[in-house]
């Protein structure tokens, strides 16, 4: 159990009511070889028409994060503590047939494999009509109507025709744009963004990456967008939440969290990624594995790699707000102002 | 520039099963164990087989021997004391044969074709398999389509074609057996064989340059054991349906030597006029033979399927 | 599509050569047709003439030859038990054999899907589990033996149904049905379950397979992502998929469920050509031994053909790549 005080006021610096706040989420997954803790403690905030990076290395939790919010973690998994605050009112507590009318309508998810997300057998339109009627009583032809725009909102040329085709015909780009569109749909005020453009060639990405960021300011959708990539966040996100094996470590606005980091494991991250300042130093990376989730040590979990750690970090540190509208889960924070730092 | 986090994460962090400090061997009996069902079907085989090994031991009477058969007897209701003095616990056939003895000989003749045929066809299917995986080429070719042409066309058909041609009889059961059957082992082996020639050990072995023999026979071979063992089970199973079936048809074993199924066939026509006993208890014990079995073989699958182990 | 339809019946005819080959030389050259196509009774004159007329005493090649043309002429040979043109004795007891596996089938679907669905869906339910016991007793059970059973119980002890038979017929397209009378529904109910009872346990076992794996897809999950209600989801997302292997199993199941009824015909007494077929071995009718086999290897190679297409009218993917 992770031991978190952060109890109810979030990032204090923006306070208009957020779009969504987790508070302290629990998902656990009870396989035969034990309990898989892959979210323990997660806490953010992401604002209307805001995008929250979430960043974290393969296996962190980041998709069992996204898929708790939609409420589509399955067997053996389970919520099983904290708050998931969606305009204030708690997700984890709601009904299956109350939570089915949020997904697709006013939240909706993009994964992260846009060979995988479309289903095989059906045609396109298919896949958008039926997103359509799920949430609206309109007619088939006003559904059509409805995905034949979308899709040439998010850039795709003739979409009539494409409507009549199946997913085998599309390029990967061409598919992720038809999951964009079907997220956008019903025009969310949440969309999850599971690294969806890992899986796409640079410049592809580019263009999708330009279109989600227009179309949020557009329609005030906030956003969480996960990805492993450091650079990606830093040119779209506002908010960044960094994760470490089903925590978050640090969280706060992107900029100053990329400049002046204050988790050591987040120091690491950015230290790996070469930039403009760093030029002619090697990568360095962090030393040392993930630990496994399973039998998690007591403690920081960070501890076997930290280059700061003491005997203080064998006590679990809280997320605490370090600085203003900084949260970090860390006993010695880096970039901390002299006299605050012990 | 996604490639940059992956230097900060030397492995994936799967969550990795409890490490079992145990042989590969104990490992497997208590994973074959894990279900009860398949313990269970374990039991009752060895207890049928035990059965038809001491079966004229332990058998009340001889049923080939006609002599000691009398015709008085026959038909009579479960439980009924006979002219020889003992009970009929179910019943006799029209011939005034004891069904317990008819049965537990029977059941030596299912187990004889299930396991002969099974056997010779392992032995001949994995022979040609590993011969198609290894030569490949042509004889791959030729030999992969006749295994192509023998599983397309269904058992029982061939069997019936065999048996046309060549006449009743034991012997001819389990070859017409043994050539509905190769198949399945062939391909079992070849497809195995194909993936474990690609291993290392193997290159290592032909580095050493050992004999192809020595390779097939110490590393091929152990290999392909388990995929083998899982159709082996399957095969005995539908080896004994299947001779109990053509025995049924009429065209297995001969009448003097009754098995299982013609048992149940010479029940048929007192069926009807509710004499069910003569049919029914045969039909069991051939039922709960292969259910012993087929148990056995699905937790098997489970436990020797690589694919499905985490 | 036509070329590919083309290269398909080009190997069709193949096969049928190959399997005419293999037919003549195990019925013709294996037993002595000297022997089976002639009487006993006749003296050495009378089977000098006859060997001479049946052209025994060519060359083998040419002999197979001779059968070839016959064959395609329509002329497998006349029955010595029936002294009629074997191939009609076949045809005329097709229709019966058809409606028991079609009927056969239909049972296997109708039944294995849901049950299948449903062990699929809630593999931890004690019922799955239930369903599940009962496959294997489904693939274990002996054919013939349930088929006693299920007289026993149906027609002697309860008096339900009719033991044997095939009860009235109705003439539809000049062929006869029973499923289309009351009686003869009755009488087609038990032989029908009964060769059922095999594929419904590999309908049950190939449907939760297929949902189980079809679960864990992406496609599913984004499904749910998308607010579908889970109606939509399992019937529309996951049944589709699942139909491609069902449907494709179960096609080309239909030939070996042609095949084994030659044994629940003999239970039931069903008058089709298992039947005909097992009688035929009992008294060495050869020709309607040819007839029967020649005619299967066609039924085979139809239904084959027909699954292809049904597998590419179900699967977009190979649509495509066939166009
Ligand atoms: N069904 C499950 N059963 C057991 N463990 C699971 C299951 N699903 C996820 N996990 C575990 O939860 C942890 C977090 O997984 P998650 O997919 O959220 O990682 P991620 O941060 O999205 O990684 P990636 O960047 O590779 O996508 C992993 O250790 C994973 O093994
Ligand atoms: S708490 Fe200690 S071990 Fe954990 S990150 Fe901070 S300094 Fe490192
Ligand atoms: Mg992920």
């Amino acid at each position: 159990m992770a031991v978190s005080p952060v109890a109810n006021s979030s990032v204090a610096a923006t306070a208009s009511a957020p779009t969504l706040e987790v508070r302290n989420l629990q998902t656990h997954f009870f396989t035969r070889a034990g309990v898989v803790k892959a979210v323990d403690g997660v806490s953010f905030t992401v604002q209307r028409g805001k995008v929250m990076g979430l960043v974290g290395e393969s296996g962190s939790g980041k998709t069992v994060t996204g898929f708790s919010i939609l409420g589509l973690v399955d067997e053996p998994g389970r919520i099983v503590g904290g708050e998931i605050l969606f305009h204030g009112q708690n997700l984890a507590k709601l009904r299956e047939e109350e939570m089915r009318r949020l997904r697709g309508n006013r939240i909706a998810m993009i994964f992260q494999d846009p060979m995988m997300t479309l289903n095989p057998v059906l045609r396109v339109d298919t896949q958008m009509i039926e997103t359509v009627l799920a949430h609206t009583k309109v007619s088939k032809e006003e559904a059509r109507q409805r995905a034949r725009d979308t899709l040439g909102m998010v850039g795709i040329p003739s979409p009539d025709e494409r409507l009549k085709s199946y997913p085998h015909q599309f390029s990967g780009g061409m598919r992720q744009r038809v999951a964009i569109a079907i997220a956008l749909l019903h025009r969310p005020e949440l969309i999850v963004a599971d690294e969806p453009t890992t899986a796409l060639d640079v410049t592809i990405q580019a263009q999708i990456l330009a279109e989600v960021q227009k179309l949020c300011a557009q329609t005030g959708t906030a956003m969480i967008w996960i990805t492993h990539d450091l650079t990606v966040v830093a040119g779209l996100a506002d908010e960044l939440a960094v994760m470490y094996a089903g925590r978050v470590v640090e969280h706060g606005p992107v900029n100053e969290t990329l400049d002046k980091p204050l988790h050591p494991y987040t120091n690491g991250l950015i230290g790996s990624v070469p930039s403009r300042n760093k030029r002619g130093e090697p990568l360095r990376q962090i030393p040392g594995m993930t630990p496994s989730l399973l039998n998690l040590p007591a403690g920081c979990a960070f501890r076997n790699r930290c280059p700061k750690a003491q005997d203080k970090c064998k006590q679990a540190p809280p997320l605490g707000e370090l600085l203003p509208g900084r949260q970090a889960r860390c006993f010695f924070p880096y970039n901390m102002p002299a006299e605050a730092a012990a | 520039m996604s490639t940059t986090t992956a230097n900060t994460t030397p492995a994936a962090a799967e969550p990795v099963a409890t490490p079992k400090v145990e042989g590969p061997w104990r490992r497997f009996i208590s994973e074959f164990a894990e279900s009860k069902l398949a313990l269970l079907g374990l039991i009752v085989f060895v207890i049928i087989a035990l059965v038809a090994i001491f079966a004229p031991w332990i058998a009340p009477q001889n049923p080939y021997d006609l002599a000691q058969l009398d015709i008085m007897d026959g038909r009579m209701e479960p439980g009924t004391v006979g002219g020889a003095g003992f009970t009929y616990w179910l019943g006799t056939d029209d011939q005034g044969r004891d069904m317990l003895s008819g049965i537990m000989y029977g059941l030596r003749i299912s187990l004889l074709v299930g396991v002969g045929s099974a056997v010779i066809a392992c032995a001949v299917g994995a022979s040609l398999g590993m011969l198609a995986a290894y030569a490949g080429g042509r004889t791959d070719t030729v030999i992969m389509r006749l295994v192509d042409l023998q599983l397309s066309f269904p058992s029982i058909l061939a069997a019936l074609m065999i048996l046309a041609f060549l006449g009743k009889g034991v012997m001819n059961v389990v070859l017409a057996l043994v050539i509905v059957e190769w198949a399945y082992y062939a391909r079992t082996v070849r497809g195995t064989a194909l993936v474990e020639r690609r291993r290392e050990y193997i290159e290592a072995a032909q580095c050493l340059a050992l004999p192809t023999r020595r390779i097939i026979f110490r590393h091929l071979l152990p290999n392909c054991m388990p995929p083998l063992i899982v159709v082996a089970t399957m095969q005995i199973a539908r080896a004994i349906a299947l001779e109990a079936t053509l025995s049924f048809l009429g065209l297995g074993v001969p009448i003097t030597e009754p098995s299982l199924g013609l048992l149940i066939s010479n029940g048929y026509e007192y069926m009807l006029s509710g004499k069910y006993w003569i049919s029914f208890y045969p039909g069991i014990a051939l039922l709960v033979t292969i259910v012993s079995i087929n148990l056995m073989g699905d937790q098997l699958r489970d436990v020797l399927n690589p694919r499905l182990k985490k | 599509m036509s070329v590919y339809l083309l290269r398909r019946l080009l190997q069709s005819v193949l096969v049928m050569l190959a399997m005419s080959v293999i037919v003549f030389v195990g019925v013709f050259a294996i037993g002595d047709p000297v022997e089976i196509l002639i009487s006993p009774d006749a003296d050495q004159m009378e089977r000098e003439r006859a060997i001479k007329a049946l052209g025994l005493d060519l060359p083998l090649w040419q002999q197979y030859l001779s059968f070839l043309g016959n064959a395609l002429r329509g002329d497998l040979g006349r029955s010595f038990v029936f002294n009629e043109p074997a191939l009609q004795l076949i045809l005329q007891r097709m229709p019966a054999t058809l409606e028991l596996a079609l009927g056969a089938t239909f049972l296997a679907l109708i039944i294995g899907l849901p049950l299948g669905l449903y062990a699929g869906l809630k593999p931890k339910s004690p019922v799955s589990s239930a369903i599940m016991a009962g496959s294997i007793l489904g693939f274990s059970l002996p054919t013939f033996w349930v088929g006693l059973m299920l007289i026993m119980v149906f027609a002697v002890q309860l008096g339900w149904l009719p033991s044997t038979g095939r009860g009235p017929t109705v003439e539809v397209l000049g062929l006869h049905w029973s499923f289309l009378t009351w009686d003869g529904l009755r009488h087609l109910a038990m032989p029908a379950l009964n060769l059922a009872l095999f594929k419904i346990s590999l309908v049950i076992r190939l449907t939760r397979a297929g949902v189980r794996e079809t679960m864990l897809m992406d496609y599913v999950k984004f499904a749910r992502a998308k607010g579908l209600s889970p109606a939509r989801v399992t019937y529309v997302h996951v049944f589709k998929n699942i139909m491609i292997p069902v449907v494709t199993v179960v096609g080309l199941e239909l030939g070996s469920t042609i095949a084994f009824s030659v044994v629940t015909e003999s239970v039931f007494a069903w008058p089709g050509m298992g039947k005909l077929i097992i009688d035929s071995i009992n008294v060495l009718d050869r020709p309607v031994i040819v007839a029967y086999l020649m005619m299967i290897v066609l039924m085979f190679i139809t239904i084959n053909l027909l699954v292809d297409l049904a597998y590419s009218a179900l699967d977009p993917r190979v649509r495509l790549e066939n166009k």
